[in-house]
């Protein structure tokens, strides 16, 4: 992200403290912005850092629809929707640091990463989007997917689109398919569709088929980055799902078809012409079958 | 009945016991940066142990349904490796205002070295700065005298007594710790601390008031059900609930709690853990585990609830 759009992600950020947060706590979070502000090693940074939840509390921040709309035109994909307000005034203290320097910027940056605590660790990732420099915190990002930490994990990975713009394939794919082996749903990854690739697709047919050996089934999202690289290896799979009994199953089938310009996918969608309808009057989409793998 | 044990060493112990200690009763646990069995050479050790208690251990500890929190500090063993130690004293102030962080500790003495005696009065320093309870391990040789030797140091430096818990007392140390107003705690610890009779003559002839009873399992022949075992004791002996719920429970929350990261309220209202939620196959739950989903339940049920 380039850094002049920091002053209105920035004002937009400080808003919102204001709406939900005491009036002690903005005061609180201004005096030390001022500190950081002109800090130069950004030992200013830390204390303030990591005492956010004593003086500003932990309540979570609710958005309304045009305020996380709002969100988005700031920063595209930036999508704050389960935030607290230790989060919001973390976010807004590394905003306020120095970054005219990348190298001592990102130093002061990973240092924080480097002895964060699990709250730490969610608000750090989830801003990472907003950051300047993010080439500068790429490696720390793809070190995060690694967590055990589930919440860590999904600041990463969830709602955030530092991972589409800046992951290499393999750190994007081993993302993609980590977040189906602990049971998230990749439709609130960011950019899903875009950096789908036939590497991706190949480790998602391998997965499925060491489910189905073992006996197990597969989320059916996820066919969904599979769809456009169908080929004669991956059909097969396609084929399983059409004639399973599961419904939604079918469903994925058809919409993973759907997406492909293979010949012989095209065909397989032609013999279940109800599906093809479906997905042509828009009753059948990828929504659909995330929010039925919710419910379930 | 619920139980805190304010001194356990968890990230030395397996999910058995998380399971067997959420089971029995305990709603909370304090972990207190300690030695790992040998001493550690660097200080990135150091920082990624203290990493741990913050982070990868406290959630370990959710999936269990049991709140987590810590004391920061460099123990009395490694404050003998000066060079190190000045390095340590460094690192302490960025993890001792993280949340759940509810003291310093464990510090004290070991042998009563000169360098156990510089770090332990920086760090008693950095407490009073920061406004954090102090969790003082005491010797286990010369005890009486590094007990006492601990508490006046404490006063030198201007700790309000109620800041203070002492841990590992016996029958010889009881009287001067709760006579100068320091919290007096007691380790139920097979073998070589105290074993729970013993505890139970204690509680009969000091009362309940500021006597705290802990388990401090680690990686020794230690038993993280210390606490709720050595309660059914007391239960049996005679000894009243509320005095009971005083020593294993109430106490500790009241001189741990003035640390602010500590409230009721963390445990009381958050009792639904969802372990598939968080780590479906991953980490804790293995292949063929099934998750624990909704309200937890205890039911204690003891082979035998005494420990020598």
């Amino acid at each position: 992200m380039n850094s002049k759009y920091l002053p209105t992600i920035n004002a937009f950020l400080e808003t919102l403290f204001s709406q939900h947060a005491t009036t002690e706590a903005v005061s609180w979070l201004k005096e030390k912005q001022e500190l950081v502000r002109t800090s130069e090693t950004g030992k200013a940074l830390y204390l303030p850092f990591s005492a956010a939840p004593r003086y500003v509390g932990k309540a979570p921040v609710t958005l309304t629809s045009t305020a996380l709309q709002t969100a988005n035109e700031h920063r595209r994909g930036f999508y704050p929707a389960n935030w607290t307000l230790d989060q919001l005034a973390r976010t807004i203290l590394l905003l306020s640091l120095p970054s005219e320097n990348a190298d001592n910027y990102s130093k002061t940056v990973l240092k924080l990463f480097g002895t964060a605590d699990m709250g730490e660790l969610v608000a750090l990732y989830a801003a990472l989007p907003l950051l300047p420099h993010p080439e500068k915190f790429v490696h720390q990002a793809t070190e995060g997917i690694r967590t055990n930490m589930g919440n860590v994990y999904e600041a990463i990975a969830l709602h955030n689109p530092f991972p589409s713009e800046n992951f290499s394939e393999a750190a994007w794919n081993q993302m993609v398919l980590k977040t189906i082996f602990t049971g998230k749903s990749i439709s609130k990854i960011y950019g899903l569709d875009a950096r789908s690739n036939p590497d991706l697709a190949r480790m998602l047919s391998d997965y499925a088929h060491e489910r189905w050996a073992a006996g197990r089934t597969v989320t059916p999202e996820l066919w969904r980055p599979v769809g456009p690289h169908l080929n004669e290896t991956i059909l097969p799979d396609i084929k399983k799902l059409f004639a399973s009994f599961n419904e939604t199953e079918q469903e994925a089938a058809a919409l993973a078809c759907s997406q492909s310009t293979y010949p012989e996918a095209q065909t397989l969608l032609d013999e279940h012409p109800l599906l093809k309808y479906k997905i042509e009057e828009g009753q059948l989409n990828w929504s659909h079958i995330s929010n039925k793998a919710i419910m379930a | 009945m619920r139980f805190i044990d304010p001194h356990i060493h968890m990230t030395s112990r397996t999910t058995d016991d998380y399971a067997a200690m959420q089971k029995a009763g305990i709603v909370a646990i304090i972990e207190p940066a300690f030695w790992l069995g040998q001493p550690r050479t660097e200080l990135g050790s150091f920082k990624d142990y203290y990493s741990s208690l913050i982070g990868w251990e406290r959630f370990r500890a959710s999936q269990f349904g049991i709140k987590h929190y810590c004391t920061i500090g460099l123990n009395s063993k490694e404050a003998n490796n000066e060079a190190l130690a000045e390095e340590v004293m460094e690192l302490l102030p960025m993890f001792i205002c993280k949340e759940g962080v509810v003291g310093v500790g464990e510090i004290g003495y070991d042998d009563q070295t000169a360098a156990e005696d510089k770090y332990y009065r920086l760090q008693l320093d950095l407490a009073r700065e920061a406004n954090l309870p102090v969790q003082i391990h005491t010797p286990h040789r010369d005890k009486k005298a590094g007990t006492i030797r601990s508490m006046e140091v404490a006063l030198e430096h201007n700790l309000d007594p109620h800041m203070v818990i002492v841990d590992h007392n016996n029958e010889e140390t009881v009287r001067d710790v709760l006579d100068r107003g320091f919290w007096a705690a007691f380790t139920i610890y097979p073998n070589t601390k105290m074993g729970n009779e013993r505890m139970v003559e204690i509680v009969k002839q000091y009362g309940s008031e500021r006597i705290i009873v802990n388990s401090a399992a680690d990686w020794g022949i230690s038993d993280p059900l210390a606490v709720p075992k050595t309660a059914s004791l007391m239960l049996e002996k005679g000894i009243s609930i509320d005095d009971i719920h005083k020593v294993c429970y109430q106490n500790a929350l009241d001189s741990f709690g003035q640390s602010g990261q500590m409230k009721e309220s963390d445990w009381l209202e958050n009792t639904t853990i969802d372990q598939s939620q968080k780590l479906f196959n991953n980490s804790i739950l293995r292949g063929g585990q099934l998750p624990t989903i909704g309200e937890i339940r205890t039911n204690p049920v003891f082979d035998s609830n005494i420990i020598r």
